[in-house]
Order: structure tokens, then C-alpha cells, then sequence
């Protein structure tokens, strides 16, 4: 595919984005899962949740996010246009938030009185959290004990807005464990419980739904390319670590479309230190959180823990939908190293003004890497997934 | 007929439920497993659960997580209890069945597990994590092997996945007693008869219930409507409690279970 228009109509009715995806949960989730693709099927077939969506977007969230043309750094790297989409700019300073407003509202229309969430940076437990006291629902995050200390600010922002933090101090103590305890309060809790996970990842109609919700992104981004240049852009770049703000760069430009697609990584202290948290890149096929997908793993099926100098890529799996991407050829995955991702969050800092997350900041290395080697006709567009106040503690003690 | 099959057959004779006990492989090592399982069938355990430990058991309790967690620290893998299996089975008379979560079972290759699986002298798998919808791929192999496929229900299954439940199991089913995860627990849902009578309405095969079991009392009271009850968190505790005692763990395990399989005779 890639070079064909043929539509592109993944997942199927049991969640599978060809060889990946699906459920693998124990059977007292199960139906829940059933009942929230029932409900999420419904509701988007109605035009009342949409417009409902639509009106929390614009007034609550801020969208649409401006499309920003990025003359300094266009003009410091000598190549290609660059564009940045600016999800920082979104309420709450990332791009979760266009997700947790889907999930709540579809909370609310399934009369769910309590949300449960993982978070890994934080990002997504804040909007969450927003999202929980905008609708005035009881809220449990829980967050790995190691992130919580990279990221006081946020879990001090997720009790200010009403949310209990709960530390995980299982496994590695970082989202992959975060969203295990998550899951297991979701199994016991599954009757009053709703569980807004917040990637691309998890068992179906997780990654479906999250894309969905996402798809904003990509969506505003085609119009805006089109009305500044009048033509679609040649590349979308964006990091991955579950692969939620990629998954709703790129949606839009899936199939045919011509549109360069990267994807980028944790490399951590590289590929070959074993530290790292580039799944697609380094990883193997297996099952984690409910579904199939690239993983980092030993040889007996042993999930390994993930690194990145971000809390939020700091994650041994990725949505399987990339991991179809990845095999499918529709979108190359790469991979930054934690020096060069903070390199990058300086570059921006002080080229644009626009501190970007630690996150952010891999995707934005590598178009330093991409940017000359193209011609000043071509356009680039960098998803700005979050800004990064939250990472100023942990980039300090790298300068 | 299969083992498992054979001694549900033969407990129905005698008016009894069977007991089946649960041990993590490998916690605090393989060799003190192959103790356990001994202990175990010693004091009327009618089939052992052997579980592969795994990096990220979302189905588990606290207690389970830690016993995986020692397992895992020893590098406890697939491949060590299928070895292990092979070791007891010619000492052991009574029905082996493995349980764990996917990944390891994929890692290591189904088709090949589940040949060596049966060598080894397995009797049932049952994976956490492998609803029917997903089970496909392992099923068929299991099945050409001649071992049981044995699916897990919840209180919060509907009819119509009792129903496929009901068609892609062998052995007996499952019955998760409450919703939540593993761990022993000093009250229960006593609805959960009426789920053993709806599962029994559908399926002519054996129906056992655990979660959360952890004195004689409730396995008295599981036994009068149910086919098996199955302890695993209460037995962990146990070992867990055990620091360097093992012969005095050993004891307390069939002390246990001894009572257990007295409180299962109906």
C-alpha cells in the first residue's frame, strides 16, 4: 500500500489491524470491552456526541492549535520548510487532552462515575484529570513511583485538579507497570469504572478509539498545509512511544496520499546499551496490555523495561496500529538518543522561543538530521505534542 | 480419556469436589517447586496449577505478583517447567495443568510448546490473558496434542460468552469467583452458584471456581454446588512467609491442603 487509494478500513470487528491488535485480556474484562465498543460505535454514529465533542474542542481545548511556520529554524537548518503543529498550545499543554475530552464524554454518556488512568509523564493523568473535574467524576491515576519523581509538577497539578495519584511500585516503576495496576483496578472496579487508557496502545477498541480522537490533529493540519501552501506537506514527523500523537498526525495522510511518514523513537543511551526505548525499531512481536504489537522483550517472553530521558516514551510497547504501519511500509520508524533529543529542546528553546517536551524534542532532532538534505520547496510539519516545562528539572541536570 | 477427565470421573464416584492447587514455577526456585508439588498430591491435592512466572501479570493480586517476581529474579522461564513437568511426571499420578499469560507461551513458540507440552506429560493450559476470540492459534495446536483448553468465566460474562466459552473449552471451566484480580479473600460472592448453575445449564463439562479462595470454610461451602475448588494466593502466602524454613513451609503446605481436601467431600 502507500502508492494505491484504496481505503484503508482497519481494525476488524475483533480489533485486529492485520496480524496485530485484538484483545488478550482475562474474561472479566472482556465484556467490558464489548460493552465500551458497543457504546463507542453508538455514540459516533451520533451527531449529538460530535457536536458535543466538537464544542468541548474549541472552547475548552482552544483548537483549532495553530500551524506555525518555524522561519528561525527553517532558516538555521537550510533545507526544507518546517512547520510546527502546535499541540503545546492545547489546554493543558499537550495533545492528550483532545483524547481524555472523547473518552469523557463517551465516560458520561455510558453513566460511568468514576475515570482510572495510567500516566507515564504525566501529561495524560493531567488531562485526565481535567477532563474528571470538568465533569465532575471521581479520579484515580496511577503513576509509576519513578515518574512521580521526575515529574512533581504534574502530580502535584493532577491533586490540585481534584485526582488521587496512586505510585506504582511494581516492576520498573514506570508506565508499563503504571498501566498494569490501572488495569487490574479496572478488572476489580469494571461495573462503575471508566478506564480512559491514553495511547494508541491496550486492548480493542483502545487504539481505534484513542486514533480517532487523535485524527483532530492530522485533520487541521491537511486544511492548514493546504490554505499556507497550497498543497499537502512532503513529511510528518513525530515521536512514538505508545504513538498517540503520531497515530493522529499521520491518520489523515494513511493510504495513497504521497505524504512521507517518520516516526520517532527513544534511543536512549543508544540501540546498542540495551537502554532504550525504540520498540519498532530494536524490538520483537509479542503481547502486552491486551494486545499484539512490537515489543522489547528477552528470549523467554520476559517484557524488558524501557529507557528514555522522556517519562513519556519510557515504554517497552507501541500502539499496534504502528506496528502494522511499520510492516505495512506506510511509515518509517527512526530512533533519537536521550543526548540528541536534549540537543533538540535546547535548539528550539532558543531558535523559536517554544520550549518543547522532552518528548517532543525527539521529533525535533531528527528533522535537524532530515531538514538540509531537503529543497527549500519541500515542507515539513512536526507534531509540537507538548510543551516542556514539566522536563526543565530533569533537561537541567543534563546542561 | 485424559487425566483430567479421569479424575473427575473418579471424585464424582467418591461424592467429592475436586482440589486443585496452584504454585508459581520457580518461587524461590524450581527445586522447592518439585518439593511442593509433592507435598501436594501427598496430602489430596487432586491436580496442581503450575504457573510460568511473567514480567507484567495484570490478572494478579499482590501476592501472585510477588511470587512471579522471585521467579522471575532466578530467570525461572517457560522452558524450566516444561523441564520440570517432564521430572515429576513420572513420580505423579495426579492431572498437571500450566497457567500462565501469552507471551511467554508465543515467545516460545506455540506449536512447539504445545508438543513439548505434551511429551513433558502436561495434561491442561490454561492462559490468563487468551479469551476464545484470541485463543485460535494455540488452540489448535493443544487440541492436535490431545491436552485440555481450559477457559476462564467471570461473574460478569454474559450468556452468549458462556456459550462460546462452553464450545472452545475442554477439562473443566474456570470460574473467576469475583471481579477482580487473584488474592485471597475472607468473604465471597456467594452468587457465584448461581453462575456455576447458568455455566452448568450450557456445558456438560466440569465447573471449578477460584479466585480468592482461602480457608476450608469457603471451600466447603464452593464444593456443595461446584465441581473443583482452586486455591493459589493463600498457598502462595505460605511460601512466601517462608524465608529459609523450607521444611517447615513443606509442613504447613500439607497441613493445609489436608484440610482443604477434607473440607472438599461433600
Amino acid at each position: 500500500m502507500g502508492k494505491t487509494n484504496r481505503k484503508y478500513s482497519y481494525p476488524d470487528s475483533g480489533g485486529h489491524f492485520g496480524d496485530f491488535g485484538g484483545r488478550y485480556v482475562s474474561e472479566t474484562l472482556m465484556p467490558a470491552l464489548i460493552e465500551l465498543q458497543k457504546a463507542y460505535e453508538e455514540a459516533s454514529a451520533d451527531e449529538t456526541f460530535r457536536d458535543e465533542i466538537d464544542y468541548y474542542l474549541k472552547q475548552y481545548v482552544g483548537r483549532p492549535t495553530p500551524l506555525y511556520y518555524a522561519r528561525a529554524m527553517t532558516e538555521s537548518l537550510g533545507g526544507a520548510k518546517i512547520y510546527l503543529k502546535r499541540e503545546d498550545l492545547a489546554h493543558t499543554g499537550a495533545h492528550k487532552i483532545n483524547n481524555t475530552i472523547g473518552q469523557g464524554v463517551l465516560c458520561e454518556r455510558m453513566g460511568k462515575q468514576r475515570i482510572i488512568a495510567e500516566t507515564g509523564a504525566g501529561q495524560h493523568g493531567v488531562a485526565t484529570a481535567t477532563v474528571a473535574a470538568l465533569l465532575n467524576k471521581e479520579c484515580v491515576i496511577y503513576m509509576g513511583e519513578e515518574d512521580t519523581k521526575r515529574q512533581e509538577l504534574n502530580v502535584f497539578r493532577m491533586k490540585l485538579l481534584g485526582a488521587e495519584v496512586r505510585p506504582v511500585v511494581s516492576g520498573t516503576k514506570t508506565l508499563k507497570d503504571a498501566m498494569n495496576e490501572a488495569m487490574r483496578d479496572w478488572v476489580t472496579n469494571v461495573r462503575n469504572t471508566f478506564y480512559i487508557i491514553g495511547s494508541v496502545a491496550g486492548p480493542h477498541p483502545y487504539p481505534m478509539m484513542v486514533r480517532d480522537f487523535q485524527s483532530v490533529i492530522g485533520r487541521e493540519t491537511m486544511e492548514q498545509v493546504l490554505s499556507a501552501e497550497g498543497k499537502l506537506p512532503d513529511t510528518l514527523v513525530a515521536c512514538v512511544g505508545g504513538g498517540s500523537n503520531a497515530m493522529g498526525l499521520f491518520f489523515p495522510f494513511v493510504g495513497g496520499v504521497g505524504v512521507r511518514k517518520i516516526g520517532v523513537e527513544a534511543a536512549g543511551h543508544g540501540l546498542e546499551s540495551g537502554l532504550h526505548s525504540a520498540t519498532i525499531t530494536a524490538g520483537s512481536v509479542g503481547v502486552l496490555h491486551g494486545s499484539k504489537t512490537y515489543l522489547l522483550q528477552d528470549a523467554d517472553g520476559q517484557v524488558q523495561g524501557a529507557h528514555s530521558v522522556a517519562a513519556g516514551l519510557d515504554y517497552p510497547g507501541v500502539g499496534p496500529e504502528h506496528s502494522y504501519f511499520q510492516d505495512a511500509g506506510e511509515v518509517e520508524y527512526v530512533s533519537v538518543t536521550d543526548e540528541e533529543a536534549i540537543s533538540a529542546f535546547s535548539f528550539l528553546s532558543e531558535v523559536e522561543g517554544i520550549i518543547p517536551a522532552l518528548e517532543t524534542a525527539h521529533a525535533v532532532a531528527h528533522v535537524r538530521k532530515i531538514a538540509s538534505s531537503m529543497s527549500p520547496e519541500q515542507v515539513i510539519v512536526i507534531c509540537l505534542s507538548g510543551r516542556g516545562d514539566k522536563d526543565i528539572h530533569t533537561a537541567s541536570s543534563f546542561m | 480419556m485424559g487425566r483430567i477427565e479421569e479424575k473427575f470421573r473418579e471424585l464424582h464416584e467418591q461424592n467429592k469436589a475436586a482440589l486443585i492447587c496452584y504454585v508459581t514455577a520457580g518461587d524461590p526456585d524450581i527445586d522447592f517447586t518439585e518439593q511442593v508439588i509433592y507435598r501436594m498430591e501427598a496430602s489430596g491435592v487432586d491436580m496442581v496449577e503450575i504457573g510460568i512466572p511473567f514480567s507484567d501479570p495484570m490478572a494478579d493480586g499482590p501476592v501472585i505478583q510477588a511470587a512471579s517476581e522471585r521467579a522471575l529474579a532466578n530467570s525461572t522461564s517457560l522452558s524450566d517447567v516444561l523441564s520440570l513437568v517432564r521430572r515429576i511426571r513420572s513420580r505423579l499420578d495426579i492431572p498437571v495443568i500450566l497457567f500462565g499469560y501469552y507471551n511467554p507461551f508465543f515467545s516460545y513458540g506455540t506449536e512447539r510448546f504445545a508438543r513439548d507440552a505434551r511429551e513433558a506429560g502436561a495434561d491442561g493450559v490454561l492462559v490468563v490473558d487468551l479469551p476464545p476470540e484470541e485463543a485460535g492459534e494455540l488452540s489448535v495446536h493443544v487440541e492436535r496434542e490431545g491436552l485440555d483448553r481450559i477457559f476462564l468465566l467471570a461473574p460478569t460474562s454474559t450468556e452468549e460468552r458462556i456459550e462460546m466459552v462452553s464450545e472452545n473449552a475442554s477439562g473443566f471451566i474456570y470460574v473467576v469467583s469475583v471481579t477482580g484480580v487473584t488474592g485471597a479473600r475472607p468473604d465471597m460472592d456467594y452468587d457465584i452458584e448461581d453462575l456455576v448453575g447458568r455455566i452448568k445449564r450450557r456445558s456438560e463439562l466440569p465447573v471449578g471456581v477460584g479466585f480468592g479462595v482461602s480457608s476450608a470454610r469457603q471451600a466447603t461451602a464452593i464444593a456443595s454446588f461446584s465441581d473443583a475448588v482452586i486455591v493459589g494466593s493463600a498457598l502462595v502466602r505460605i511460601i512466601e512467609g517462608g524465608g529459609k524454613e523450607k521444611q517447615e513451609v513443606l509442613g504447613k503446605i500439607s497441613s493445609f491442603t489436608e484440610e482443604l481436601s477434607a473440607a472438599c467431600q461433600r
